[in-house]
C-alpha cells in the first residue's frame, strides 16, 4: 500500500543522505522525496512516498526514527492529510493547439506562466494523481517536458507534526 | 580560560571522558594530533600494525568492558582501513569512538591527497558519524559521540576532523552532560506491557528464555540470572549472548541456532512462550522465519531498540528499554504478587527437555593418534578453570568454542557475530588483555583467519600482552570446507590452506614462544605449559587437528530450527 511519511530532521549537512541511503540499503521504495527547511531553519521537514506491506512500513517508521538527526515520524497517509505536488510542464504550443492547451490549463486550474511563440510552460499544483491526469489529458507529442516536485503533505486539522515532542524513540505503532 | 588548539581539545575530550587507551596509526592529517599526545601521559597510545587491528582491539576493550573503545586513524587509507572494524562493531552494537583525520576543509573535494569521503564510507555502518568543519563544534561534538556510542543501543561513532581544524584556537569547555532533541534513548519499560509479560510467563506450560548480546551489552546479566532461577524456566543464550547466564548451570540449554544443541532448538521451537531479551531473532538463530512463525507461541520481546521488534519475527508482547529495568520490574512483580510458574506444569516441560539433553548432541569421537578440536576446546576450558577471556574468529573453531568453553560470567567471550569477520581473535585479545592485565586471554583461531591479522604479533610484542593462541590448524578454511562436503558434492575449490607458514618460526620471528602440539596426549601438558610457566609470554600454540571435523549439531541455511543434522560419529 501507498504510504506518505513525514520525516522532521535537524537540518544538517549530510542529514538527508542518511535518509536516502536508509532506504537504498534496506532495499525500501522511494516514489518521491522531497525535502527543505521548516520556518524554523534548524530544522528540515521531509515528505516520503513509499510503498510496503504494513511490516515493511512499521520497519520504515522505526528504522527512520533510529536515525540519530531524525526528531519525529509521522506516517500521514494513516488519518486525514492533505498532499499536494507541483509540476512545471513544458508544451509546444503553435496554432489550435494553443487555445485548447489554455483551455485545458484552466480546467485543472493550472497557470500559464511563461509564453514563447511555438511553447507554453504550465504550473500546476495538485494532488500526484491529478497531476497525471493532466498530462494523459494532454497529446504526448505536446509535451517538450515535465518537472515535478515530488508529494509534501500535512495532516488535516489539530494533526501537527512538532518539533518539542521528546521520546522519538517511540513509533506511533509500538504499544498495541 | 586558556586557547587550545582542536588537537589538544581533543586529547582533552579524551582525558574527559577517562579514556586510558587509544588504539590508533599515525599519518599526515592528524600529525597535530599525535603531537598533542606526546605532550600528555595520562592516554596511552597503542601502535597497532595495521587500521582495521586499531579498531578491532578498540571494540575488544569495549566488549570485555563497559567502557568505549577508542580508535584513532588518518585520513584517506587510514580510514578506509578502518571500515572493517567499524562494520564489525556496529553489527554488535559495540561502543566505540572512532577519530579520523581529514583534508583540510578547503582541500575537501578538490581529490586531495589521502582524501576520501570518511563520512559517507562508513555512513551505513555507524550508528552516527560528524564531520567537524569548525575547532568551535570540537568538544561538543566529541562530548555527542561518545554520549551516542554508549547510550541506548550502543554502537560506534566516527568524527572525522580536517587537519586545519586541529591547528585552529579555541576556548576549552567540555559539557558536563548533553541534550539532545533528537536522541533520547527510552529506559523504563512500558508497566502495563510488563505486567502483561508476567502473566503470560506464569500462565506458560512450556516457556523458554532467550538471551542475547542486548543483555550483555546493558549490564543486564545479573537480572537475567534472578529471573531465571526466580521462574526456574530454562534458558538458552546466543553466540553473542554466552556468560549472560552461567553455561554450567542446569537450566541453561546451551546456544541455538544454526550450530545449537538440540534441546536450545526444539525448547525454541516447541515452547509455547518465549521470552526473548536484547536478541533479534537473527536467521543465525531461528533458521527459517516462516517455519518458526508457524508453531503457535507467544512471543515476548524485550529490547531497547525498537526496530529489532517484530522484525523477522512478529511478537505478540513488544517492551522498548533497557533490559535490566525490565528485568527488574518483572522481579518486582513477580515478588508483590508472591506469584510462581506452577511446578507441576514446569516439571512436566523439564522431563520432554531432559530426553532432548539425553542425546548429548555435542559427544565426539576421539581418535588415536589426531587431535580432536573440541577435545583442545575441552582441555582449554580445564586448564584455566574456566576463567580466561576467550576471544576467537571466524569459522569451525569459533563454533567449537563456543559450544564446549562454558562462559559462566558475561563479558568473557568475544567474537564477531553479526558479521563474522576474520581476522578479528588478535586483536579482540589485545584489547581484552590491555583492559584485563590479570586475567587470561586466549585467542581461539584457525590457521585462516589468524593469517588475515597476524601482523599484529608485532604490536602484542612491544606491548607485552601475554595472549595465548590457540591455533585449530587444520589446513582448510574450514568452515567452508564444512558446507562445500555438505552442498557441494565435496568439491573443495579454494578452502585448502596450502603454503602455510612454520608458526613456530613465524612466533620466533616476532620474538614470542611457539609451539606445535601434534598427539592427542600432548594438548594438555602443552596448555599447561603455555598457561603456567609462559603465564607471561605470548604463546602462539599450533594445535595440528583433525582435517576432516565437522561442527554438529548443525541447521542448515533456511531450514527450521528442529531439522537438525547431528554427528554421523556416534
Ligand atoms: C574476512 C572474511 N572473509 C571470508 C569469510 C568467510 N569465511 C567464513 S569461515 C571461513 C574459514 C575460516 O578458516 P579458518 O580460520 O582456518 O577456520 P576454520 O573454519 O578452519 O576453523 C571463511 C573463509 C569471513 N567470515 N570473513
Ligand atoms: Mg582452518
Amino acid at each position: 500500500m501507498r504510504h506518505i511519511i513525514s520525516v522532521l530532521l535537524e537540518n544538517e549537512a549530510g542529514a538527508l543522505s542518511r535518509v536516502a541511503g536508509l532506504f537504498s540499503a534496506r532495499a525500501y521504495n522511494i516514489e518521491t522525496l522531497t525535502v527543505a527547511p521548516t520556518e524554523d531553519v534548524s530544522l528540515s521537514r521531509l515528505t516520503i512516498v513509499t510503498s510496503g506491506t504494513d511490516a515493511v512500513i512499521e520497519q520504515i517508521t522505526k528504522q527512520l526514527n533510529k536515525l540519530i538527526d531524525v526528531i519525529k515520524v509521522v506516517d500521514l497517509s494513516e488519518a486525514a492529510h492533505i498532499e499536494r505536488e507541483l509540476m512545471l510542464i513544458k508544451v509546444r504550443a503553435t496554432g489550435k493547439d494553443r487555445e485548447e492547451l489554455k483551455r485545458l490549463a484552466d480546467i485543472f486550474r493550472g497557470h500559464i506562466i511563461d509564453v514563447t511563440e511555438s511553447t507554453y510552460v504550465v504550473e500546476l499544483t495538485a494532488s500526484g494523481a491529478k497531476l497525471d491526469s493532466f498530462i494523459q489529458a494532454i497529446d504526448a507529442g505536446l509535451i517538450l517536458e515535465t518537472v515535478r516536485t515530488g508529494v509534501c503533505g500535512i495532516g488535516r486539522g489539530e494533526r501537527i507534526l512538532k518539533s518539542l515532542i521528546r521520546a522519538n524513540c517511540r513509533t506511533v505503532k509500538e504499544i498495541p | 580560560m586558556t586557547m587550545m588548539t582542536g588537537a589538544e581539545i581533543v586529547i582533552r575530550c579524551l582525558q574527559e571522558e577517562k579514556v586510558e587507551y587509544v588504539f590508533g596509526y599515525p599519518g599526515g592529517s592528524v600529525l597535530h594530533i599525535y603531537d598533542a599526545l606526546f605532550k600528555q601521559d595520562q592516554i596511552k597510545h597503542i601502535l597497532v600494525r595495521h587500521e582495521q587491528a586499531a579498531v578491532h582491539a578498540a571494540d575488544g576493550l569495549a566488549r570485555s568492558s563497559h567502557k568505549v573503545g577508542v580508535a584513532l586513524v588518518t585520513s584517506g587509507p587510514g580510514a578506509t582501513n578502518a571500515v572493517t572494524g567499524i562494520a564489525t562493531a556496529y553489527m554488535d552494537s559495540v561502543p566505540l569512538v572512532v577519530i579520523s583525520g581529514q583534508v583540510p576543509n578547503a582541500y575537501i573535494g578538490q581529490d586531495a591527497f589521502q582524501e576520501c569521503d570518511t563520512v559517507g564510507i562508513t555512513r551505513p555502518c555507524v550508528k552516527h558519524n560528524f564531520l567537524v568543519n569548525d575547532v568551535h563544534q570540537l568538544a561538543v561534538t566529541m562530548k555527542k559521540a561518545f554520549y551516542i556510542a554508549n547510550s541506548g543501543r550502543p554502537g560506534p561513532v566516527v568524527v572525522d576532523i580536517p587537519k586545519d581544524v586541529t591547528a585552529a584556537k579555541c576556548k576549552f569547555e567540555y559539557p558536563e552532560t548533553i541534550q539532545m532533541r533528537s536522541y533520547n534513548p527510552v529506559i523504563k519499560g512500558h508497566l502495563g506491557q510488563i505486567r502483561k509479560a508476567v502473566h503470560l510467563l506464569l500462565e506458560a506450560k512450556r516457556p523458554m528464555i532467550y538471551s542475547g548480546g542486548g543483555a550483555i551489552l546493558s549490564n543486564g546479566a545479573e537480572q537475567l540470572t534472578r529471573l531465571t532461577r526466580r521462574l526456574g524456566f530454562p534458558i538458552t543464550n546466543t553466540l553473542m549472548g554466552l556468560g549472560a547466564y552461567p553455561g554450567t548451570d542446569r537450566q541453561f540449554l546451551g546456544m541455538p541456532g544454526m550450530h545449537g544443541t538440540v534441546e536450545a532448538n526444539l525448547a525454541m521451537q516447541h515452547c509455547d512462550v518465549l521470552l526473548a531479551i536484547g536478541a533479534r531473532f537473527d536467521d543465525r538463530v531461528i533458521g527459517n522465519p516462516d517455519n518458526f512463525s508457524s508453531l503457535p507461541r507467544k512471543i515476548i520481546h524485550v529490547d531497547i531498540d525498537p526496530s529489532s521488534i517484530s522484525k523477522r519475527v512478529k511478537v505478540d508482547v513488544p517492551i522498548v528499554g533497557n533490559v535490566p529495568d525490565v528485568l527488574e520490574e518483572m522481579l518486582r512483580l513477580l515478588d508483590a504478587g508472591n506469584a510462581s510458574p506452577d511446578p507441576e506444569v514446569l516439571a512436566a516441560w523439564w522431563h520432554e527437555i531432559e530426553e532432548w539433553r539425553a542425546k548429548q548432541c555435542m559427544k565426539y569421537r576421539m581418535k588415536k593418534s589426531i587431535i580432536m578440536p573440541q577435545y583442545v576446546m575441552e582441555k582449554l576450558y580445564e586448564v584455566t578453570g574456566g576463567k580466561a577471556i576467550v576471544t576467537s574468529d571466524v569459522g569451525q573453531h569459533q563454533m567449537w568454542a563456543a559450544q564446549y568453553y562454558k562462559f559462566d560470567e558475561p563479558r568473557r567471550w568475544l567474537n564477531s557475530g553479526g558479521l563474522g569477520t576474520m581476522g578479528v581473535g588478535l586483536p579482540y585479545a589485545m584489547g581484552a588483555a590491555l583492559q584485563h592485565p590479570e586475567m587470561q586471554v586466549a585467542c581461539v583461531t584457525g590457521e585462516g583467519s589468524i593469517q588475515m591479522c597476524i601482523q599484529e604479533l608485532s604490536t602484542a610484542k612491544q606491548f607485552r600482552l601475554p595472549i595465548k593462541i590457540i591455533n585449530l590448524n587444520n589446513r582448510y578454511l574450514g568452515m567452508v570446507r564444512q558446507w562445500q562436503e555438505m552442498f557441494y558434492g565435496s568439491r573443495y575449490s579454494e578452502s585448502y590452506m596450502d603454503s602455510l607458514p612454520d608458526f613456530v618460526k613465524l612466533a620466533e620471528a616476532y620474538g614470542h614462544v611457539g609451539m606445535r602440539i601434534e598427539k592427542p596426549e600432548d594438548v594438555e601438558p602443552a596448555l599447561r605449559k603455555a598457561f603456567i610457566e609462559h603465564k607471561d609470554d605470548l604463546v602462539f600454540m599450533d594445535f595440528i587437528t583433525d582435517q576432516k571435523a565437522n561442527v554438529f549439531p548443525m541447521v542448515a541455511a533456511g531450514k527450521g530450527l528442529a531439522d537438525m543434522i547431528l554427528t554421523e560419529d556416534l
